[in-house]
Order: C-alpha cells, then structure tokens, then sequence
C-alpha cells in the first residue's frame, strides 16, 4: 500500500464569504460550517472562533482535535466508517492535509476528561496545538441530553468540519509530498532482507462508553488484534471518540500524525525494515487483556519481527494491557521498547506505573502528568472555565477569579501524550 | 491502601478486575471481580442474576478473610 | 557580617563528647563551629557563618526519637538559619538516621532547607534519601574532603536559591523523584534510538527501571468469623450524592468515611461515582456494585459474619499516587484498630 501525502502549509484562517485556501491562507465561511454542525439535532448552537498561536487566548473544555484532510485519490473517504464510506479501504493513492491548522471541538464537559490548551504562557511549552492555528467549533448541546449521546454528537461534529475544510484542499498543489509505503509481508521482508523487521503495536483506548476509539467505525474494544497497513491512519481509518485524561488523549490529530509510524519511515530501508503495525486494545475484562495481548504476541511472532515499539492510552489498568504485551512479546524473542508517561504523584515521589514486569527494560518516558503549573489569566477565552475544577488535573479551589488558576499539567491537552509525539520527559532526581 | 491496612494485621481481601495490578501493588488475598465498570455483579443480566453474581462473590471474599495463607493468593473459584 | 546563617547537626563522636560510651550524651547547643563545621565553614568562605552547632547523642537520638526531634527542633528555630546541615554521617547507621530524621523534621516544621550526607549503604540512606538531598559520601570521615566541595556548593544553592540539578550532577543520592525536562528529541525517535541498540544487542540507558513495590506479610485469619466485625473500603470512588468533601476524580490526595447506618443497601439517590478513570454509568445506577451493602446486610442477618461497620472509606484509585494510596491505607488501618474491625473487604474497580 502506497501513499502520497500532500501537505498545504496553512498559515492563518480568516472568516469569509466562502471557504477556499489561497496563499497559504484557509478562508472560511462560519455560516455554511455553523449550519453543518447544527444539522444535527442533537446541538442546539454552535459558533466559531479562532485562536492564533502567541495570543492571549485559553481553549476548555477541548475534546477533540483534528486536521483537516481530503482524499484525492486512490479510494475511499477520509474517516472511513465513522464519516465517509466504510469501503473501499484507504491508505491508498493521493491525499491533502491542511498542515498547520487544526480543528478544535469544545463544549460543556462530558465526563472530566477535557482539557485546556493555551496559546501563550507557560503552559504553551506543553502543548502540541499551541503551535497551530485553531478553529474552534464550540457547541451547545440540547438540555439534558445523555453523555454518550453529547460525546458522539461532538466528536461527529468535528469530523464533519475538519472533512468540509479539507475539501477546500482538493485541488491546491501541495507545498510538499511526501510518500509512504509498506508491501504485503513476504515482499516487505524481502525488500530489505539485512535489516531487522520491526514493528509497532499500538493500542488503542477501548475502556468502555467516553473511553473509546474506531477503527473504520468499529469500537475498537469490540474488536481482537489485527494488522493495519501505516498509511491507513494517515487517511483517518482510526478516530478518537474518548474522554481519557487530557494529557495523555491521542486526538484524531495524533492518530493522523502518529510519531512512531512516522519514525519507523524515516528509518525504513536504513536501520529498520517497518514490517506494519499491530492494533490492540485495552479492555476492561481480564480474560480480554489476556487474550489479546496472548494475540499481540502471537502477531509479532507471525510477523517475524526482530523488534517492537509498543505505546498506550491512559494510564492506570491500561498499564497492565501495556505490561502484559511486553512480557508475551519478549517471550516470543521480539526485542520490546515500552513508549508511556508517568504518574507518580505532585511530589513525583510515587510509583510511576500501576503495574510493572521485569521483561520492560527499555522505556522512553513521555513525561510526567502530575507536575503542577501556575496558569496565567487569559485576555480571552473559548468555551468556558466553569469546569476547571472537576477537570482532571484541577481540584475543588485551584482557580482564582481573575481567571487564573493552578493545576497539573494532566490538564494540558496531549501534554504527556504517551506515543511519543513530545521531547517531554521524565528523570530520576 | 491494602498494604497500609494490612500492616495493622487486619487482614484484608482485595476484590479487583485487574489482578495483576492488585498483584504488583501487594495484596495477600485477591478476588477477581467482573469488570471495571461494574467490579460486583453484572448489570447486563436481569438484577436478580446480577445479585447471586454479588453474593457469590461476597461469600467468596468472607471465607479468604478466614483462610491462612503464606504468600499472595488469588481465589479463582469457590471453595 | 556574613550574609547567611547555617546551623550544623553532629553527634557526640564529632563533637568531640566521645565515643560509644558517651552515646547518650543529651541534645546541647553551642555558638560555635566544630569538627567537620570547621572544614565547612572554611569552605562556604565569608558570606556564610555557621552561627550554632547541635550535638546529642546517637542513642540518646534513637532512645527517644521525638522528644530529641522537638528539642532540636526547637534549638534551630532560634537561629532561624536559612540552610540546616547535619552530618555527613559516612556508614555510621544510628548518626545516619538520626541526621535523616532531624532534616525531615526541621524541613516540615521551620521550612528551612536541609542537607545531610551518607555512604549510600548506610541504613539512613535508605530510609531518608527520598525526602532529602543526601550527599553522596564514602563510608569513613577520611573522605570528608572528598565530598566537601559538594556539600559546599550545595548549601549555597540553597542559601541563594539557585536550582539544584540531578543527582549525578550535583553529586546526591537519588530521591526516586520523577522531574520533567524537555528532551533534545521527541520519545518516538528516543524509543526508536533504543529499539535498535537493543535489537544490536548492544548497552542502552532506560529512562524509567522498572520500580520494585514492597510487601507486607499477609495477616492472619479470621478466626471466628460468626462474631467479626467487617469493613468495607472502595477506591471506587463511591461517595454521597454532591461530593462534599470533593474528593478529586484522579490522582486523589484526600479519602472519606461515609455512612451506612440504617440502609439496607447502597441508594443510587444518596450515592454516586466521581471515578474518571472508567464508564460509571453502571454503577450511577446501582452503587451495591461497588459496595455490596445489599449483600452484606443480608448476610449479617443471616449471622454468616457478626457485623458490619456502620461507614465505609472510599477515594479515587484513578492515577492516585502510590503515596497518597499508602497513606489512606495507614489511616484507614489505623481507624480501623481503633474500631475492632477483624476484616476488611477492598473493592477495587
């Protein structure tokens, strides 16, 4: 399978009277996106905003975060299952990504798991979409609509947006293009025969209802571990729907962006052979968490890999999922490095992991969730600091009322996100 | 917080989903329980059946509480 | 006129009391500098005088533990120095411990940053360095001059404020503190860099060893289980409707008691979940699935145990730090004799 990844650098977004990208300009028409969203019901309002990197301007509560894409050619429609059509397949052909703009949903919380991004201020060094400039689609649900069905209408509602702005992309010539391919797995050893075969297993967060993920549209817990081909995350075949603690949410954005895939094609055909990756999940049942990462293994073993990178979402009982995935791995001889980020308590004097085995001796920290930071009062602020409080990372009386507050950097959207997007890291003092 | 118990020569019985954290974290005397979101009973059967599934459990967890044991042990199924 | 005060704590040998047999020697003070003081004070120069020495006693220290702890407390606070150093005490194992114990006591009570300095296999090491900056020492005074220039630069930091760096840089044992910093490269390419040396077999640096988490021996048994009294403890984060002592939904730092009296079982009125760590829609509606008062009281009835606590202890398990978990659990434990509870029953979600 073989992609072209086109990417259109985006410098700003301004609102217009129509939606096209030109010099490097995304123009946008609020109205038409306004009326997109609101088709569904389920949303009494919506309103957009933008936030620059540099300004004083706060966004919370933030659910998800997507980059606009469109697929040009080759088959198939970005967010397979979920938005466009389940088939044909994607990853194939030629796709065009709005590089350096982002999507924003923000809303009244779903559960405690949305979080804050800053764009300035301390807490901007922590957070990826700092760097981006952001349309915000804020929304306002129906009274007392049920939390699942507000998370669902949400994470539709940024789909949709971030599929219509990449439209506006289709016929815009790419400032560079990038290509990405992997072969079916005979052909894919034989390419490159002297280096080790190495592969990714990436779990996807599946705890239940608000902490979930699709794959093409299927609950990613209601699935067992399969292979996927890289570049099919790349078109939106993996789709974050879950409220996870913010630091360590992989957004959609980070599922299209996934370092680890990105860091086994840059050293593909050079120190490794990137065989594919391996998608499990972390389930809440025991004899799930056995049989899948029995199943994880048992892959890696087909698979012939010499190595894996395996990385995890959330933290706590999925540290399990993550250690038992490393024992049955390494017990099938392939070679393990762990990517995760800790939580060992505000005076980081705890234990980091909930769990632990001794086969885990190679592991990059992404960081530690628990530091606290003083956050600035802002001059503006999307959506509302009604929450702060009960989101994770804040506790009862951390906000003052000009606006500032203190809270862990747990907070932070994507702050610790634990694939390794970030230099963040943590060290023994 | 098992252990901080514990210490006190209580004894304690840790019902849990995830054993092996329960494991690791130091616990004498475990009990796999049904699931994160609902440890004690299975609200996706009728309520009664969701009850005997407590109960059993419960009854489970009140003979460990009376059995020696040396090192850390997991009761799989009633005795 | 020096521009910070230190106050230094030594024990009877080093402070020329005497040996074993003067092990007993009771807390004195003395506005004066003393054995190692000397070598210290000619290190820190003229900006830093060191305006009182403390000696006692090894045993004395051990013997009586928090009446020396108050007295020598008390003694530093009138000088309101603004760095307390005790020791180094090399291998010695009873100054060691009473060096830890005295800089964990005058940092939590007076505030004042506190230095101390140990041979790392020295028993004190152990059981201090993970609260406070322990010098790394050999394991006899001959080596004094050794770490000095250490301990020196170390008391200026903190007399000035000047941040301390890592363990291997600034010469300290490791606290087992986990600090943030920003890499030169992303985990990915970190975890990739170590795929490969590991895949080569070749030597590759962990950013986290694996942590080993202690035992405790399992208790004994119920005995007679007709008339034991029971507990129930949850780290489900079961708590009364409105959360009022708003214990947080991750990474808790408090616990509470709540009250079973008179109910035949949990009421998803009274009762909800603040857990964020898992689908709580379940047990919003029926909170017996985390704590089974319903069975429970049926039980009690049918005399299969003698009673039930009339509250239960509850908190947040969700990324809750093994630290505050082992506290919870100490005072919970500590209640709990209190209570006779003979057992307990700990629901985990």
């Amino acid at each position: 399978m073989k992609l072209e990844l086109g990417k259109i650098e985006i410098k700003d977004i301004q609102f217009a009277d129509r939606t096209y990208i030109e010099n490097h300009v995304l123009y946008v028409n609020k109205e038409e996106v306004e009326a997109l969203v609101l088709e569904d019901d389920k949303l009494l309002e919506c309103h957009l905003d933008i936030a620059r990197p540099g300004e004083s301007t706060r966004i919370t509560p933030v659910k998800d975060v997507i980059e606009p894409r469109v697929k040009v050619s080759g088959g198939g429609e970005i967010f397979p299952g979920v938005l466009g059509k389940v088939t044909p397949p994607v990853g194939e052909g030629r796709t065009h990504a709005l590089d350096g703009c982002c999507v924003v949903t923000v809303g009244r919380i779903v559960g405690f798991q949305e979080g804050v991004i800053d764009m300035s201020g301390v807490a901007a060094d922590y957070c990826p979409f700092s760097k981006t400039v952001n349309l915000c689609v804020v929304i306002e649900p129906q009274e007392g609509l049920e939390t699942h069905v507000y998370e669902k209408a949400g994470r539709m509602a940024g789909l949709k947006v971030a599929a219509y702005l990449g439209e506006a992309g289709r016929e815009v010539e790419p400032d560079t293009l990038e290509v990405y391919e992997t072969k079916p797995i005979f052909e894919q050893a034989a390419q490159y025969p002297d280096l080790p075969k190495v592969g990714y297993v990436h779990m996807l967060q599946s705890q239940g209802l608000l902490h979930d993920t699709y794959y093409y549209g299927v609950d990613a817990k209601q699935f067992v571990p399969t292979i996927m081909y890289p570049t099919e995350i790349m078109d939106g075949a993996i789709v974050s729907g879950n409220c996870v603690a913010p630091c360590d949410k992989v957004t959609t954005y980070h599922h299209l962006h996934n370092p680890v895939i990105d860091e086994c094609y840059k050293r593909h055909g050079k120190e490794i052979n990137f065989m594919g990756v391996i998608l499990t999940n972390e389930n809440v049942f025991l004899a799930d968490k056995e049989r899948h990462s029995d199943m994880v293994a048992k892959l890696a073993e087909w698979m012939g890999l010499d190595g894996v990178l395996i990385t995890e979402e959330g933290y706590g009982n999925p540290d399990t999922d993550l250690m038992m995935n490393c024992r049955k791995v390494e017990r099938k001889g392939t070679k393990v490095v762990l990517i995760t980020d800790e939580f060992p308590g505000k005076d980081g004097k705890s234990q980091s992991l909930a769990d632990t085995c001794d086969e885990a001796t190679a592991l990059a920290s992404c960081g530690q969730g628990n530091m606290t930071l003083q956050f600035p009062a802002m001059d503006k602020v999307i959506g509302m600091q009604d929450y702060i409080e009960s989101q994770i990372g804040g506790w009862a009386g951390c906000i003052n009322e000009d606006g500032s507050f203190e809270a862990e950097i747990q907070i932070i959207i994507a702050s610790t996100i634990a694939n390794g997007f970030n230099k963040l890291a943590a060290r023994g003092y | 917080m098992v252990k901080g118990i514990e210490k006190y020569g209580i004894p304690v019985v840790h019902l849990a989903t995830v054993v092996p954290i329960s494991k690791t974290i130091g616990a004498n005397r475990i009990i796999p329980a049904i699931g994160i979101p609902y440890p004690l009973g299975d609200p996706t059967q009728s309520d009664e059946d969701s009850y005997k599934i407590r109960e059993k459990l419960v009854k489970r967890a009140l003979k460990a509480l009376q059995t020696p044991v040396s090192e850390q042990t997991v009761f799989e199924k009633d005795f | 006129m020096a521009k910070y005060k230190i106050v230094h704590y030594i024990n009877q040998f080093f402070g020329g009391i005497g040996g074993e047999e003067k092990a007993d020697f009771e807390p004195e003070v003395r506005e004066e500098k003393i054995g190692p003081g000397l070598a210290l004070a000619q290190g820190l120069g003229e900006d830093y005088d060191i305006v009182a020495t403390v000696i006692c006693g090894d045993n004395y220290f051990g013997e009586n533990l928090d009446k020396a702890t108050d007295i020598i407390v008390d003694m530093v606070k009138k000088y309101e120095p603004d760095v307390f150093v005790a020791g180094p005490a090399f291998n010695a194992g009873r100054y060691g411990v009473a060096c830890g114990t005295i800089c964990k006591a005058v940092e939590e009570r007076l505030g004042i940053p506190v230095l101390t300095g140990m041979y790392e296999e020295n028993p004190g090491a152990d059981m201090f360095k993970k609260d406070i900056i322990t010098v790394q020492t050999g394991n006899s005074a001959a080596t004094l001059r050794k770490s000095l220039p250490k301990i020196v630069n170390l008391v200026k930091k903190m007399a000035t404020g000047e941040e301390i760096l890592g363990p291997s840089i600034e010469g300290y044992l490791e606290r087992g503190i986990r600090v943030n910093y920003f890499a030169e490269e992303r985990g990915a390419t970190r975890g990739m860099d170590m795929l490969i040396k590991k895949m080569a077999g070749e030597p590759f640096e962990t950013d986290l060893p694996m942590p080993k988490f202690d035992r405790v021996p399992p208790a004994e048994p119920i005995k007679d289980i007709k008339h034991a009294k029971l507990a129930v403890v949850t780290s489900g984060g079961i708590v009364p409707q409105g959360n009022p002592d708003h214990i947080e939904s991750s990474n808790a730092t408090k616990f509470g008691f709540y009250t079973l009296e008179g109910m035949e079982k949990m009421s998803a009125d009274d009762y909800m979940t603040i857990h964020g760590g898992y689908d709580r829609q379940f047990v919003l509606q029926d909170p017996n699935l985390v704590v089974p008062l319903d069975v429970l009281r049926k039980l009690e009835k049918e005399g299969e145990f003698g009673e039930l606590l009339n509250y239960f202890g509850t908190t947040t398990g969700t990324g809750t730090a093994t630290g505050s978990a082992a506290k919870f659990g100490d005072e919970i434990g500590k209640r709990f004799i209190e209570e006779k509870v003979d057992g307990v029953l700990l629901v985990s979600t």
